[in-house]
């Protein structure tokens, strides 16, 4: 039964770790390409001729690119990121709290986010073209349109300068107890939420609405059954694929676009480390990053496209 | 049952008494403002119980917007503005919202034409079966699953114990509607509303799912309103029958009344159509077009939808091709236009082979082969004028421009019965039937030898079909056109066609001269599918079904 299932859900699998090693070779061949000479840049700009010579034989820089490629791909495999050129220090371990706190920063703001926006988008369906879906939908659009960092300060001022309900700056640490952890993610959470809230919340007032147009919405109105049921019960399940795939994208935002977010609210993410990174030019770091935030986004797309594939009953349940 | 007895009792046996009816919608036409009109004008009729009453009339009669109402509901923003519909004593269109939900699915259920949109593809079809009972009250699950069993048994579908655990896409149309009748006996209403429920279904289905709503009236008792275009399906199932035409009543009268006995004339003409007299012409010498045992398939050779097909058609004859849905008879005309390159066989034109791509054959074999298809409104650019849409192939053949092609297009519109003034016009201004003759303009425009006519008069009403048939002949006569006519109609094969071709999942079973094809004796099939065609005669249904060798598909 779930075979035609099984081999579209490998497809894609088999599909995402091709996309992903074809990542890695442009992140790779990307960072060759910027000018600057990590000997030069380790050195400093008053090293002799020789030092820079024996540096590029040690760090094996005089190999050709593919060699290079295969031995970092060889390192990453096996969960060696390499060494940050700016402090010396071993990038995996510095990037494993981050990346930890970036996902738990994500994880909440989703969890907020996705059934309230959901929710607001049935709402929305259900009193369409009446003053509570302008309503709804006026103030997601104008919490989408202010940028980022907008919104950060603003939460900021209310929240943390006049009010002092929350901290401005999310200090976390290990060991922090789970409430104060909540707390100190309370703002950023906040932000991104009015982010990604709108594009979903559209979303899914618009895939439900196109299948308010069916047959079968007809047919549960003629059984008698109450708008919201007919909404809930004949029209979402229907609605799942389109609403799936921009939550996910939304969700790889989450991840991926947290930089300012991080950055305003001085957490200790995965964000604030690209940042600081790029501006010191550590090469290895913003390939290490850079590899990490291309799984993310390739993971959460194929969840996306594998979770509408078995909404669907006609694969589910096939003839 | 009880209510029912009780009901009876009283000696009300009125059940839905309908006055003065007046519903009315807003259109949008192109290029003016919005503008009110009156889609039923202030009809009134009336239902006892147990009895069913047929509504009949061409699209835009408003017999669906009327069958609706006793549901109170208005379909595309439709308003009832005028009149009263009582149903068991009360006017339903005073009872408010809360009122309406309580009745709809409970006192009163619906039978939409497809079945297969009108069902949920998320859900099994056990669960939307017994949505309504359960919402209303009726009985419990396990009550309401045991009576959707039993009423699956009564309307024949095949293993009635798990049919409910399907999905709807695991079944088919046939049995879909049969399942929609059972979804709406499901809760004992006392009215089932029944719009167009076999008009999407082969004809060897039809009298399949015909049969068993009859017998799922006959033996519940329920009151029907049955809405149909077909006089002859109607006249099966009725008591009684109302002629409706643009929103008001023509006639109304007992069964036998009517289809003997026709008061007004419009209600004759329903009548009496579909008869055309064609004497059938005798093959020429050599046909122009030869298919010689051409197999196709789709899915990379894996689905073989075309097995030998060998049949040749004569300048200015019209060759007919019959079979139901999945027969393959779209898939020889793709085959025949290069759309579908043929796996095996050949087809010859004008004594030469014929490209088996589209892409391969030159512009002077693309102009020879014409096409014209089901859906007209579809098969025209929204966006261009008729004078447009009829002077592309003058231009994009014959290189035509200016007052020439103007001249030629004016002639055209001239050939199809429609004046110089539609040439302005656009797609969406035209009736169906305007729409289809467009279409055919467009197609002759090329002068060709050969015009493939896919279900053309399918989707149209049976007088304005006639019509098309009609002026199909006469341009035959004229232009010396051969048709290659694609059918599942049998009365239309019988009114246009010189040859006849009867087409069975992927093979022609029966291939010759018309007079020959409906000769008997028959095979299993020809005699399934003429013997299915339904007669305008009380009692034809009981006697078809029982005079029947052979299962249709649909089961």
């Amino acid at each position: 039964m779930s075979s035609p299932i099984l081999k579209l859900v490998a497809q894609r699998v088999a599909l995402g770790i091709l996309l992903l090693l074809a990542v890695s070779v442009l992140i790779f061949a990307g960072t060759q390409v910027l000018p600057g000479d990590v000997a030069q840049s380790i050195l400093g700009q008053a090293a002799t001729p020789e030092s820079l010579a024996n540096l590029r034989a040690e760090l094996g820089l005089n190999d050709p690119a593919y060699i290079r490629y295969f031995r970092w791909l060889g390192g990453v495999l096996t969960g060696d990121l390499g060494t940050a050129l700016s402090s010396g220090q071993d990038i995996a371990t510095s990037i494993s709290g981050r990346l930890w706190n970036t996902l738990f920063l994500a994880f909440c703001a989703a969890l907020i986010s996705v059934p309230l926006a959901i929710l607001l988008g049935l709402l929305a369906v259900r009193y369409r073209n009446g003053w509570v879906d302008k309503l709804i939908s006026g103030l997601a659009l104008a919490s989408t349109s202010f940028p980022e960092f907008f919104i950060g300060y603003l939460l900021v001022y209310f929240f943390a300068v006049q009010w002092q309900i929350f901290p401005g700056i999310s200090t976390v640490y290990d060991g922090m107890p789970f409430l104060e952890r909540m707390q100190a993610i309370a703002l950023p959470a906040a932000a991104l939420t009015l982010v990604v809230l709108a594009q979903m919340m559209r979303m899914t007032r618009a895939a439900i609405l196109n299948v308010m147009q069916s047959a079968y919405v007809e047919t549960a109105e003629l059984k008698g059954l109450s708008a919201f049921s007919i909404i809930r019960k004949h029209a979402l399940p229907n609605a799942v694929a389109p609403i799936i795939n921009v939550v996910m994208l939304n969700l790889a935002y989450l991840i991926v676009g947290v930089v300012v977010v991080e950055v305003i609210f001085v957490y200790p993410g995965m964000g604030q480390y690209l940042v600081d990174h790029v501006t010191k030019r550590d090469v290895p770091v913003v390939q290490a990053v850079g590899l990490i935030f291309a799984a993310v986004y390739i993971t959460l797309n194929i969840v996306a496209d594998i979770a509408s594939i078995v909404a669907n009953p006609r694969l589910r349940h096939p003839k | 049952m009880a209510d029912k007895q009780a009901a009876t009792d009283k000696k009300s046996n009125l059940l839905l008494d309908i006055r003065n009816l007046r519903i009315e919608g807003t259109v949008y036409p192109p290029g003016e403002p919005p503008k009110n009109i009156v889609i039923v004008h202030d009809v009134s009729l009336t239902l006892e119980r147990g009895k069913v009453l047929g509504l009949i009339g061409e699209s835009g009669a408003g017999k669906s917007t009327i069958g609706l109402s006793s549901m109170a509901y208005g379909r595309g923003g439709v308003r009832i503005t005028g009149g009263e519909v009582i149903l068991n004593g009360r006017d339903i269109l005073k009872g408010g919202k809360q009122g309406l939900r309580k009745l709809r699915g409970h006192e009163v259920c619906y039978v939409a034409q497809s079945a297969a949109a009108a069902f949920n593809p998320a859900h099994r079809l056990m669960e939307q079966v017994v949505e309504a009972t359960l919402l209303h009250g009726r009985a419990t699950r396990a009550e309401a699953e045991k009576r959707a069993v039993k009423l699956f048994k009564a309307l024949s579908l095949p293993d009635p114990e798990h049919i409910g655990e399907r999905f709807p896409h695991q079944v088919s149309g046939g049995q879909l509607q049969r399942v929609m009748t059972a979804m709406a006996l499901c809760s004992q209403p006392d009215l089932i509303v029944f719009d167009e429920p076999t008009t999407a279904l082969d004809v060897t289905t039809q009298i399949d799912v015909l049969a068993a709503i009859k017998n799922a009236i006959r033996e519940t008792g329920v009151a029907a309103l049955y809405i149909t275009h077909d006089l002859a399906v109607v006249a099966q199932v009725s008591d009684e029958i109302m002629v409706l035409r643009h929103g008001r009543l023509v006639e109304w009268g007992g069964t036998r009344q009517i289809i003997k006995e026709p008061r007004q004339e419009y209600t004759n003409a329903l009548v009496s159509v579909h008869e055309i007299d064609h004497q059938e012409k005798k093959p020429g010498a050599t046909p122009f077009l030869s298919v010689k045992n051409v197999t196709a398939a789709y899915g990379g050779g894996k689905v073989k939808v075309l097995k030998n097909v060998s049949v040749d058609i004569f300048p200015g004859q019209t060759l007919a091709v019959v079979g139901e849905s999945g027969s393959g008879k779209s898939t020889l005309a793709r085959a025949v236009t290069g759309l579908l390159p043929p796996e095996q066989g050949s087809i010859t034109f004008d004594g030469r082979p014929l490209a088996n791509k589209l892409a391969d054959r030159p512009k002077e074999d693309l102009r020879q082969l014409q096409m014209i298809y089901q859906m007209a409104d579809v098969a025209m650019n929204p966006r261009q004028t008729v004078a447009t849409i009829i002077g592309r192939p003058l231009e994009f053949y014959f290189g035509m421009r200016g007052r020439e092609r103007d001249a030629r297009v004016a002639e055209l519109l001239d050939k199809i019965e429609m004046g110089k003034g539609f040439g302005d016009r656009y797609p969406a201004e035209l009736s169906g039937g305007q729409k289809q003759r467009v279409c055919i303009a467009r197609s002759l425009a090329a002068k060709p030898k050969l015009i493939i006519c896919d279900e053309v008069t399918s989707a149209l009403d049976p007088l304005v079909a006639n019509g098309i048939l009609k002026l199909l002949l006469e341009l035959q006569a004229e232009e010396n056109v051969a048709y290659l006519f694609i059918t599942h109609d049998l009365a239309t094969v019988k009114s246009i066609a010189d040859s006849i071709a009867v087409m069975y999942r992927g093979e022609v079973v029966r291939y010759g001269p018309k007079s020959e094809v409906l000769k008997p004796p028959f095979d299993a099939y020809t005699d399934l599918l003429l013997s299915s065609v339904p007669e305008m005669e009380m009692g034809w249904l009981e006697k078809a079904i029982k005079n029947r060798r052979m299962e249709s598909a649909g089961n």
